[in-house]
């Protein structure tokens, strides 16, 4: 009845920009982590709210306690402040670590990782790449809490040297929770599901430990739990590697607890990564 | 034979559903090749097969002499995929997209942002190069992704429908660019919904349904298979379309299904001379006839030959 004319309507100087290419070796696997590390500090860069989103709450609990209990805690906000702050920059960088699970989530469901999983790379390296991502992630956090605390008053008595160790040991500690987070990231269909599930794990981590008071007031059961909780020894250990009164031992249980957690979740969620979806 | 793609009972499993049931297919270098189904009949499992995604549990498949379980990275190597949602990060600036890609394959920065301004240009994307993914168009968005999987010329290109939910104009570029693909001489592997658009881009094609190939070939040899012809009537009253879908079927056989609108009914025709009969039972009948008239048939009408019913009714089934 109808016969359509199919007229090629092929662009010359299209087809040659798309045969053009030529192929360079692939990147190697440190390239490619680092090109997903950039990626990743793209999008802090575009997206900033998704920082100020997870940090503004650590933000109003330092502002909350240090005005409304420091006095009754400490004798004053100004002392208290001293004693909560390195408590309060590892609870928000503990609380960021669920954002290496949404992200892997959303790239998942967004069909990114499929682009990044048929490319010829290093096949970890996008994960390897998001914890790059996250380490300046949690620079930048802790930065932005330790600036506020000592608009507050708060002194580190062991200097900058001691404030950069403190949040070195805790950015070794907060990778090795966001293996959990790949492992869950993985595992739920959409990222709100990763923010959810991490509530239930992060809120009492992080309350059921020293950051705020002292657990010497606390029930006996409630006491023995806050002791063997790697965030109050990881609480610890910021105390005293910013006001340069550190106990080895603290620093050794982060360390130990770090390996621990990292030993048993790398590899689960490497060989997730690895299989198929 | 010079296969680019070649699987053999090609099987995948997800729980209970098998959702590629034994698919053999045979793809020829430099050719374009539509695979042609519903929603849900196993098009794009096929294709994630194919790019190493998903590993089969049957049979096998090889994409340029690679087998696709054993040597996936070999594979990876010479083909690009196009997913089904546009795979570039919306947070991110086309430009920076396409560097991301670029620096992955392995180009230096300054190779990358150079291969990046050529695609750019090449896909009329140049003046929101610089604007995040997320204010971006369907049809804008659908030429970055494709454009991502041209950094390096692929030896065969997956696209995984890649004009659904486009406008017709955006259609139309898409079109364009995949015939500038295979102008170039990158084997594509194309899968669609549309059947005009199998028969527009594919130089063969193979129509899926339940994870299985129900017919493979030409668009010309699927179509003749069907009948020589096909007979589209127009009713006057829509009320009278079950009678004359009776009647028809009385006199014609089995292959008379509904057309486009309430309206009308196609129905497959191998001798002319049965219009006659056709016509004097539907008149007899009290049917009126508004049009009647006899042409090449559609692909659609040979997915209605080959499975019983028309597509959309595989993809409301899907949905559900």
């Amino acid at each position: 009845m109808s016969t359509t004319i199919s007229v090629a309507t092929t662009d010359p100087v299209r087809s040659r920009v798309i045969a053009a290419a030529h192929r360079p070796a692939p990147a190697s696997a440190l390239s490619a982590v680092l090109t997903l590390g950039w990626r990743a500090m793209l999008k802090i860069k575009h997206v900033p709210f998704q920082l100020f989103d997870v940090t503004v709450f650590p933000l109003m609990m330092t502002l909350m306690f240090t005005f409304l209990f420091g006095g009754a805690l400490a004798g004053s906000p100004r002392e208290y402040v001293q004693y909560l702050l390195p408590g309060i920059v590892v609870q928000t960088i503990v609380f960021i670590t669920v954002y290496t699970g949404v992200g892997l989530n959303a790239d998942i469901t967004k069909g990114l990782f499929d682009r990044f999983r048929s490319v010829p790379i290093w096949q970890p390296a996008p994960i390897f790449g998001a914890l790059l991502g996250d380490v300046f992630r949690y620079s930048l956090a802790a930065l932005m809490v330790i600036t506020l605390g000592l608009i507050l008053g708060f002194r580190p008595q062991a200097g900058a040297i001691g404030v950069v160790l403190a949040v070195a040991l805790i950015i070794v500690f907060a990778i090795s929770v966001s293996w959990l987070w790949i492992i869950v990231g993985m595992l739920v269909k959409a990222p709100e599901s990763v923010m959810t599930s991490s509530f239930l794990l992060l809120f009492p981590l992080t309350m059921a430990s020293n950051i705020f008071v002292d657990p010497g007031t606390m029930p006996g059961l409630l006491q023995r739990i806050v002791a063997v909780n790697p965030v109050t020894h990881l609480a610890n250990a910021s105390r005293g590697l910013m006001h340069g009164n550190v106990s080895v031992t603290n620093v050794t249980w982060v360390l130990v607890a770090s390996g621990l957690i990292t030993a048993v979740f790398a590899p689960i969620a490497l060989r997730m990564y690895h299989r198929e979806r | 034979m010079n296969l680019a793609i070649e699987t053999a009972a090609l099987a995948k499993r997800f729980g209970a559903t098998r959702a590629v049931d034994g698919i053999d297919l045979q793809v020829l270098r430099g050719t374009v090749y539509g695979l042609l189904g519903p929603n849900g009949a196993g098009k794009t499992t096929t294709i994630r097969i194919l790019t190493t995604l998903l590993r089969p549990d049957g049979g096998h498949a090889r994409v340029l002499g690679h087998d696709v379980a054993r040597e996936p990275a070999a594979v990876r190597a010479k083909v690009s995929l196009t997913g089904q949602f546009a795979s570039v990060d919306e947070d991110l600036t086309g430009h920076e997209n396409l560097v991301l890609v670029a620096r992955l394959f392995g180009f230096g920065w300054r190779g990358a942002r150079q291969r990046t301004d050529e695609l750019l240009e090449a896909f009329d994307l140049t003046e929101a190069a610089g604007k995040q993914v997320r204010t971006y168009s369907g049809g804008m968005r659908r030429r970055l992704d494709i454009a991502a999987s041209l950094v390096v010329t692929p030896e065969v290109l997956f696209l995984d429908e890649p004009t659904t939910g486009l406008d017709p104009r955006s259609r139309n570029q898409v079109w364009d660019i995949v015939r500038s693909i295979a102008a170039g001489g990158t084997t594509v592997l194309l899968t669609t919904q549309y059947l005009e658009e199998a028969d527009r881009l594919a130089d063969r094609l193979a129509v899926i349904d339940h994870g299985k190939v129900i017919a493979e070939g030409t668009s010309r040899e699927l179509k003749s298979s069907v009948g020589s012809n096909t007979l589209h009537v127009r009713l006057d009253d829509a009320d009278q379309l079950r009678d004359a879908e009776r009647v028809l079927h009385g006199v014609l056989g089995g292959g008379v299904h509904n057309g486009s609108d309430a309206y009308t009914l196609t129905a497959s025709i191998d001798a002319n001379a049965r219009i006659h009969e056709a016509l004097l039972a539907l008149s007899s009948a009290g049917v009126g006839v508004a049009e009647l008239t006899l042409g090449q048939p559609s692909l659609d009408d040979v997915f209605f030959a080959l499975t019983g019913k028309a597509p959309a009714d595989g993809a409301k089934e899907a949905r559900a």
